[in-house]
């Protein structure tokens, strides 16, 4: 009972030694270290063992890789399923992403010596063509989740999302007073600013950034520059350029957000398209036999 | 009234109006007490100050679901009470107050009390007398609200409440007082322009420095928008019908004024209490007045209870009402109603004795607690539990986590000192107690301790020990000096004995450290030696014009032998992370014991030569990586101001390696019950390293200080957590310097992942949103305190860390990660 708690404690000691240690280097590079040998190993059969007639999906070799492929593949796709189920037991989700992205990447070796060069118009390649889309989508998620997150931190200034939503309603409040003595056609572009949806823009406007309707830029636009003289108008221009500044924090949250998780738009269901492929590629393989 | 007054009347002399007890405050203990009275036929008064019966409970929001805890306490009242609704309490009392025929006086605040036992005129502040043979003071700890200090502070216009901000219409209305009352009825008033108020508020100061930085800011833009008048540096001078006289900067000026909220403060009751002779346990703000187990006070004739008297549970309170009229009443044997919960918790014990018999050992044989009454010592055993252990028995091992403190009633226990050697020991004799450096430091047990033959100890929960410590002088010395002594022969290892050390405690001194206070300043020549014995310090050292943060001290350490070993001036400033307490060494005494012992010395020598090697490391390394210096330092401090200095157990997030995807929330939420405990994007960053909003589980945690069923614990791990007797009373979350307790309904149940997953039915993975849990919820589920419990119980350890994908988060311990590797260490 002791010595149960003592290790607990040793335990948990450890963990709270921890560091800092990205997903791509965990443990010491541990999954690149396996993925690597993996490939090597099996570029080696490749490469020596004679296939007869040529190397070929259908040899024994060939079977061999693909039945080591499509073991990753299924394996590789149960993260969606690990990451959502918190359950109890001492696995580590960072263990598990550096897995899936070590021995994703080997699988671009692993699938195309398994197809032994051989590409055709055929639900054979469709599943290869599909296990690269989602590989390529993978890598360019390796790239984001390598180098964005520092920006996401940097734009965000402790604010969280709703601070910055707050924080434009108080600007929004009180541009809506200081707009009053304001002639009609200004007042009209203070109201089209107010009255645009904060997350105008779509798909396209918050990928790129860019946002060619935006009503308070246009407003911005139309009120004078530098001081007017009019303390009503100075006052507005002033509150405008906070909302501007403030839309444009919002909107950088979204852009990095949205570049974070674009790829799986196409990553996930490039996954279960090829999951599918595979089923028809492994059933007509056995069907054809 | 007129047959009772006939009836009452004996020979001339009017005693109708001598009632045998007056009760002041009709809560729970008060209303308790007024029902025993009424049942035993005991002429009363009970005295409301307000229109209706038990305020306090009275002022709870709407629906407020009222818990009745210890659920193992048994009701002894006339009147029925168990856990419900705020309005269907409020009602049952309502009809039994009726029913049972308690004489209540409403509107009767008590102003001042005069005469001795047999004969109080107790003043009321309309002006009307109350005479009572005893007096009972039911009257919680609220206190009143502080009144204007300005002529006119009794003018009908000025309220001290305002509960529905929405009833007042075309009024010129002055809320003075700068706190977050003051500020959130300003706001409140003035929220709707259709009310058309006219709202001005009143601060004293000319910033609003006691407020949340929240409310501030919009109490500024209400005021940028002309919707609130803000009056700086000015006070209300004088009250008028329809005006208000103020005082500003630049003289005095006259306002139209419809209405006052004044929002000061309270002021509580003690010194209205004390004013009539009643004497309190120490000066302390926590102290209770001193009571005999009749609940008597210091003053014949008067007696106290209820929250006042130290029990703020409703249930002890109306048992304590029901008692005190009793023994009014001349019953002296009266059991008190914690009976059956002692004998429940003495049946371990051995030998098959009574209650009695055990308090009077307790009583007689534990050194500290011997200045207890009968009262205080059973109360200081509801919350304490007692063990029977035999010869052999381990009663705590090295680096369990424990706040507890033992005291031996009978028998004798073995320290074990040594690490590596079970067999090293060193007595413990009957009447002393142990763990107490676990209760002072806050930090985990230092030694394995055995029972030397036959034990019984009673273990003294953090709650009952501070408490004990507060009230009973004696107790407070005696813990003291065994604390010092223990801290100094653990400090020095084995091969001392009390007697060397004793002229060292003798000449010691315990001092309180506010946060940022400096104890050594470098460059000083002063030759005193410190043991930190709570908290923890920083150690700075001053390179080229700037502080450099060298290392962290957590309690247990001790600082400042250097100087006094090599005769040096102070090489560096120690300064304290959070309020801490040291033990002051002198440096002469603290020579005499090195001279003494030379294997001392060796141990000193050798930790000073690794504090020397970091010094010097570090100004190496401050020529040629400038930068990394001033990283480690700024970021040290950073961590430090967010509560690290007092943490055990933290939660830190990489901001470059953090994509926000918030599965942490989640399975935090998805461990929990569906509830998450920490907010990732709150909290504070310092180059990308992020201290998210959750439970740093404090070494003292801040939570525990004022719950009322002492429902906050700490673990077996080291974790802080609530259990299930919270009453939801708020307290934890207001006393929490970093807002990581919320008060919650637990959730229903969500359909499973997989069906989520394949048919979207249910919210999916994480915390579902706050309509999703109205909608399917319990409406009846009562709101309590939730906060992280660190995962104890669930295997792997916490869910934050587990389900982080990219290797953000991690939980730390501030001794491990504030070290200049682990925090210049770059990220790939």
């Amino acid at each position: 009972m002791a010595s149960k708690a003592q290790n607990k404690f040793q335990q948990d000691e450890q963990r709270r030694n921890a560091d800092h240690v990205s997903f791509l280097k965990h443990r010491n590079w541990r999954w690149l270290k396996v993925a690597a040998i993996l490939t090597v190993i099996l570029s080696l059969g490749y490469a020596l063992i004679d296939q007869e007639p040529r190397p070929n999906g259908g040899s024994w070799y060939g079977y061999t890789l693909g039945t080591i492929g499509l073991l990753l593949i299924v394996w590789l796709s149960l993260l969606g399923i690990r990451k959502r189920r918190p359950t109890p037991g001492s696995w580590s989700l960072k263990n598990w992403t550096s897995a899936h992205v070590w021995l994703g990447l080997s699988l671009t070796v692993i699938g195309t010596l398994h197809t032994g060069f051989q590409i055709g118009w055929n639900v054979h390649t469709l599943a290869y063509v599909l296990m690269l889309l989602v590989i390529v989508t993978g890598i360019y998620g390796i790239w984001a989740y390598a180098t964005l997150p520092a920006g996401l931190s940097s734009n965000r200034k402790e604010m969280t999302r709703s601070d910055m939503i707050e924080a434009l309603t108080a600007i929004d409040r009180q541009l809506e007073s200081a707009a009053q003595p304001l002639d009609r056609q200004q007042s009209d572009l203070v109201i089209a600013a107010l009255g645009q949806n904060v997350f105008y823009g779509g798909a396209l406007g918050r990928l790129t950034g860019s946002y060619p309707g935006c009503a308070t830029n246009r407003a911005l636009k139309n009120m004078p520059m530098g001081r007017s003289g009019e303390e009503a108008e100075d006052r507005v221009t002033n509150l405008l350029t906070r909302r501007a500044d403030q839309l444009g924090q919002i909107r950088r949250h979204l852009r990095i957000r949205a570049l974070l998780e674009v790829w799986l738009f196409i990553h996930i269901p490039a996954t279960i398209a090829l999951l599918a492929a595979l089923l028809a590629h492994v059933i007509s393989v056995f069907y054809y036999w | 009234m007129v047959v009772q007054g006939v009836n009452l009347s004996r020979g001339g002399d009017r005693l109708s109006d001598l009632c045998k007890v007056a009760i002041v405050g009709s809560g729970p203990a008060g209303l308790s007490a007024a029902a025993r009275a009424a049942a035993l036929g005991m002429s009363h008064v009970l005295l409301e100050k307000t229109d209706h019966l038990s305020d306090t409970i009275f002022k709870y929001q709407k629906g407020k679901h009222v818990m009745a805890t210890p659920s193992n306490l048994v009701l002894r009242s006339d009147f029925d009470f168990d856990a419900g609704k705020r309005e269907t309490i409020l009602g049952i009392w309502d009809d039994q107050a009726a029913g049972q025929n308690v004489n209540v006086k409403y509107n009767a605040e008590v102003a001042k009390v005069e005469g001795e036992k047999g004969n109080f005129t107790i003043e009321l502040k309309n002006g009307e007398t109350v005479r009572a043979e005893a007096i009972v003071l039911a009257i919680g700890t609220q206190g009143n609200p502080n009144m204007l200090r300005c002529p006119g502070a009794e003018h009908p216009m000025i309220q001290y409440q305002l509960d529905d901000p929405g009833e007042y219409f075309d009024e010129h209305i002055t809320v003075v007082g700068s706190g977050d009352a003051g500020i959130e009825n300003a706001l409140g008033l003035a929220a709707d322009d259709a009310q058309r108020n006219t709202v001005t508020i009143l601060n004293r100061r000319d910033s609003f420095a006691r407020a949340k930085a929240a409310n501030v800011a919009l109490l500024e833009e209400a005021e940028q928008e002309g919707r609130i008048s803000v009056r700086r540096e000015t006070n209300p001078a004088e009250v008028k019908d329809g005006e208000l006289v103020l005082d500003t900067r630049d003289g005095q000026e006259t306002i139209r004024c419809d209405r006052i909220i004044a929002r000061t403060g309270s002021q509580p009751p003690r010194g209205f209490v004390e004013a009539m002779g009643i004497e309190f346990t120490s000066e302390e703000r926590s102290a209770f007045p001193k009571l005999t187990p009749a609940f008597e006070t210091t003053k014949p004739g008067i007696h106290v209870i209820g929250a006042l008297a130290g029990y703020p549970l409703i249930k002890h309170c109306m048992n304590q009402g029901y008692d005190v009229i009793e023994f009014l009443n001349g019953n002296e044997d009266l059991k008190p109603a914690d009976e059956p919960i002692l004998k429940e918790k003495f049946a371990v014990l051995p030998g098959n004795h009574d209650v009695e018999h055990w308090l009077d050992i307790f009583g007689s044989n534990v050194q500290i607690l011997e200045e207890l009454s009968p009262l205080q010592l059973r109360e200081l055993m509801l919350d304490s539990t007692v063990h029977a252990y035999n010869s052999g028995d381990v009663i705590f091992a090295r680096n369990e986590p424990g706040s507890s403190m033992f005291a031996i009633a009978q028998g004798n226990v073995a320290v074990e000192v040594n690490p590596d050697d079970a067999s090293v020991t060193v007595p413990i004799e009957q009447g002393s107690i142990f763990g107490e450096v676990g209760l002072i430091s806050g930090r985990r047990r230092g030694a394995t301790i055995r029972a030397d033959g036959p034990v019984v100890a009673i273990e003294l929960s953090r709650t009952a020990a501070l408490k004990l410590i507060a009230t009973s002088p004696g107790a407070a010395r005696a813990v003291n000096r065994i604390a010092v002594e223990r801290q100094l022969l653990q400090m020095f290892g084995s091969g001392l004995t009390a007697q060397d050390i004793a002229p060292l405690v003798e000449a010691s001194e315990v001092m309180e450290i506010k946060a940022g206070q400096k104890i050594i300043e470098e460059g000083a020549d002063d030759k005193d030696v410190f043991i930190i014995r709570r908290g923890s310090m920083i150690v700075e050292k001053n390179i080229g014009g700037r502080p450099v943060f060298l290392s962290y001290l957590p309690a247990g350490s001790y600082v400042g032998e250097m100087a006094v070993i090599d005769g040096s001036a102070r090489t560096a400033t120690v300064k304290a992370a959070i309020k801490a307490e040291v033990i002051r060494l002198p440096g002469e005494e603290f020579m005499r014991l090195l001279d003494a012992k030379p294997r001392i010395r060796e141990k000193a020598l050798a930790d000073m030569a690794g504090r020397r090697e970091l010094n010097a490391f570090i100004e190496s390394r401050k020529g040629e990586f400038d930068g990394a210096v001033d990283m480690y330092s700024e970021t040290a401090a950073f961590l430090v101001d967010q509560g690290l200095g007092e943490a055990t157990d933290v939660l830190l997030i990489d901001e470059k390696l953090c994509i926000g995807c918030d599965n942490c929330e989640k399975a935090c939420a998805d461990a929990h019950e569906g509830l998450s405990r920490l907010d990732r994007e709150a909290g504070k960053s310092y180059a990308h390293l992020h201290v998210p909003t959750s439970c740093r589980h404090c070494e003292h945690p801040h939570c525990m200080a004022d719950c009322p069923p002492n429902a906050i614990k700490r673990g077996p791990d080291g974790e802080v957590f609530i259990d299930e007797t919270c009453i939801g009373c708020g307290n934890c979350q207001r006393n929490c310097p970093y807002g990581v307790i919320r008060m919650d309904a637990k959730p229903p149940k969500k359909p499973s992942l997989l069906s989520w997953l394949f048919f979207g039915s249910g919210p999916g993975p994480g915390e579902a949103s706050y309509s999703w849990r109205k909608e399917n919820g319990d409406p009846e589920q009562p709101k309590q305190a939730i906060k992280c419990d660190m995962c104890s119980g669930i295997e792997g350890g916490p869910a934050c860390v587990r389900a982080c994908p990219t290797g953000a988060a991690i939980r730390v311990s501030p001794d491990k990660f504030l070290t200049f590797t682990k925090i210049t260490e770059d990220v790939e």
